[in-house]
């Protein structure tokens, strides 16, 4: 009888490690390859560590390749992406969570539609609407596009954190004279801090990762995002393995800095409209 | 008398009204910025590209242009690489959805009791949901590459391939790569949203259930999978739309090669208009996966409303 339920936990814990195992191997050989010297890349293959590990290849990308100015681009345009579409979605997201107005119906039925329709429909006519702008190969350009992406579901999010704080809250401020504006901005917005950094960091995070429409928007290199820089390293120099996981693992980075801060909020933002995942 | 309240009641009645126009504009004052921004940036282009459907728009052609009608369609009837696409879309999006779903469940069950080190576990394994889609296309299409990936070697000395290949450049197989990634990539996602379901099952249940003698298996297929079912059914009918216009891991990994076998229609759309700066034709092919979308939301919201009038 005893043994039993030992087993079950055996087997209960082979099974969390072959599923830590799987998750975390590619980024594990993503590393590896970035830190084994290129002499020992092709003669070692597939040993688990290489025998010599250096950071040559992080040396080069970070002193002579262009992947600083596409991480300072990346950090431009999803930084500002993440401040606006927080601010606008705090806005929208409060009337929702607190009026009952004629057009909220309206407006709910939008903000879904967005989240619906394939977004690789609108490359084309994004792309001639910016060109005659000025805003293709530009980096305000993308952070537009990016902010209207990402407004619908940061709405949605941001009303779920308005809606766990009571509403006697501003209703007392009221009384007491203040109008409804000053007291959300002076007792709600205060209150929901933990909501605002989590928006921030699943639309950076969302961001961070876009590619298609910079593929599409933008063509120098001057202006290049990460993932543009890097594939236009990989079809270049496909020889480079080294660089190119060293510059894999720099565009992680910050990807996983904002996991560990939306960690604990996950669950209420994939439920608040799907994300990119 | 009456003269008179009436007039001192006038002013009065007028600030009331002011203030209710007020009150009344004020939500769509603080929704305004949003919805404006939403109007221009993807309501405006999404009718704009509906046009261009019916019009010759060739980006380099500044003398295209002109309404074409249905030519583009016509043309779509005949296009064997759009029929290929179509299927490789049911293929890569039906796969991706099942494994992701499969092992998805397994790891919200083995997540949902606590135990040490639950925390830390957790966060590995949902770690690939933050790896941006660019990098997990790269990352495992490195994976598979023969020169520094180490997979081939082991598929090889498995006995499973005769000689260390890329699967990405093989026809027959390449479609695997990226559905590999698209699973090792969107487990997370139906982990976490299945795991907050199972934990708001209420804990007495199985309690009560156990007490009356229902072992492991029963409790499972008679408490767990009904109350989960709402949860997964919502889940996977938004991830199959989500998945089937999910783009970026083939674009990254094989670009629809090799000989369009992994090409699915939103890569297709993404390369008709990026590649070849066929903007007309591209969202012809748009509108024809808009228009299957629909139909397929439309099943799901009629077997749906099927469902609950049976009950």
């Amino acid at each position: 009888m005893r043994a039993k339920p030992h087993l079950l936990t055996i087997a209960h814990r082979l099974a969390i490690l072959a599923y830590i195992a799987f998750a975390l191997f590619p980024l594990y050989w993503l590393l590896k390859v970035a830190v084994t010297p290129n002499d020992l890349l092709y003669s070692e293959g597939i040993r688990m560590w290489p025998s010599r590990a250096s950071l040559e290849h992080f040396d080069f990308v970070l002193r002579h390749s262009a992947f600083p100015v596409f991480f300072k681009n990346s950090l431009i345009v999803s930084g500002s992406t993440a401040v606006i579409v927080t601010v606008l979605a705090s806005l929208s997201g409060y009337a929702l969570s607190r009026f009952n107005f004629r057009g909220k119906y309206w407006l709910v039925a939008l903000m879904l539609l967005t989240q619906m329709f394939p977004l690789v429909m609108l490359v084309a006519p994004i792309f001639k609407i910016l060109s005659p702008l000025g805003l293709t190969n530009s980096l305000t350009g993308l952070v537009i596009v990016y902010t209207a992406f990402n407004v619908p579901f940061a709405t949605f999010l941001m009303q779920s954190f308005f809606d766990g704080i009571p509403k006697d809250l501003e209703e007392a401020a009221m009384i007491d004279g203040a109008t409804q504006f000053v007291a959300f901005r002076q007792i709600i917005l205060p209150l929901t801090l933990p909501g605002i950094a989590a928006t921030l960091g699943f639309v950076f995070t969302a961001a961070w990762s876009e590619l298609l429409f910079s593929l599409m928007l933008i063509s120098g290199n001057d202006q290049a995002t990460f993932p543009v820089g890097l594939l236009s390293f990989v079809s270049k120099f496909s020889v480079d393995f080294g660089q190119m996981m060293a510059a894999g693992v720099l565009a992680l980075i910050p990807a996983c800095l904002f996991f560990l801060l939306i960690q604990r909020y996950l669950v209420q933002g994939l439920t608040a409209g799907a994300v990119k995942g | 008398m009456a003269h008179v309240a009436r007039q001192s009641g006038l002013p009065a009645s007028r600030t009331p009204l002011k203030k209710r126009i007020a009150d009344g504009a004020a939500p769509y004052l603080y929704s305004a910025p949003a919805l404006i921004l939403i109007v221009t940036v993807m309501l405006v282009p999404l009718v704009l590209g509906v046009s261009y459907a019916f019009r010759d728009i060739q980006l380099l052609n500044p003398f295209s242009g002109a309404y074409i009608g249905l030519d583009h369609f016509r043309a779509l009837a005949e296009d064997q690489a759009f029929y290929r696409a179509l299927r490789n879309t049911l293929w890569w999006t039906g796969a991706s959805v099942f494994f992701q779903f499969v092992f998805g469940l397994i790891l919200a069950l083995l997540l949902d009791k606590p135990f040490y080190g639950r925390g830390l576990a957790q966060a590995l394994v949902f770690l690939p949901w933050a790896v941006p889609s660019f990098l997990a296309g790269l990352n495992w299409a490195w994976l598979f590459n023969p020169v520094v990936g180490p997979l081939p070697h082991w598929f090889y000395a498995l006995g499973l391939m005769s000689e260390p290949n890329n699967i990405l450049s093989n026809p027959q197989l390449a479609m695997w790569g990226p559905i590999i990634a698209n699973v090792w990539w969107g487990i997370p996602f139906f982990a976490i949203t299945l795991l907050a379901a199972l934990q708001a099952i209420p804990r007495d249940l199985y309690e009560a259930a156990s007490i009356d003698g229902a072992g492991p298996v029963q409790r499972f297929l008679s408490i767990t999978l009904p109350f989960l079912a709402p949860t997964i059914a919502i889940t996977i009918l938004l991830r199959t739309v989500w998945i089937s216009n999910f783009a970026d891991l083939i674009i990254v990994m094989t670009n629809g090669g090799p000989a369009d076998r992994t090409q699915i229609v939103a890569s297709y759309i993404f390369t008709q208009a990026f590649k070849r700066l066929d903007f007309g034709y591209a969202s012809a092919i748009a509108l024809v996966l808009l228009a299957l979308l629909l139909a397929y939301s439309m099943l799901i919201v009629i077997l749906r409303q099927w469902l609950l009038s049976k009950d």
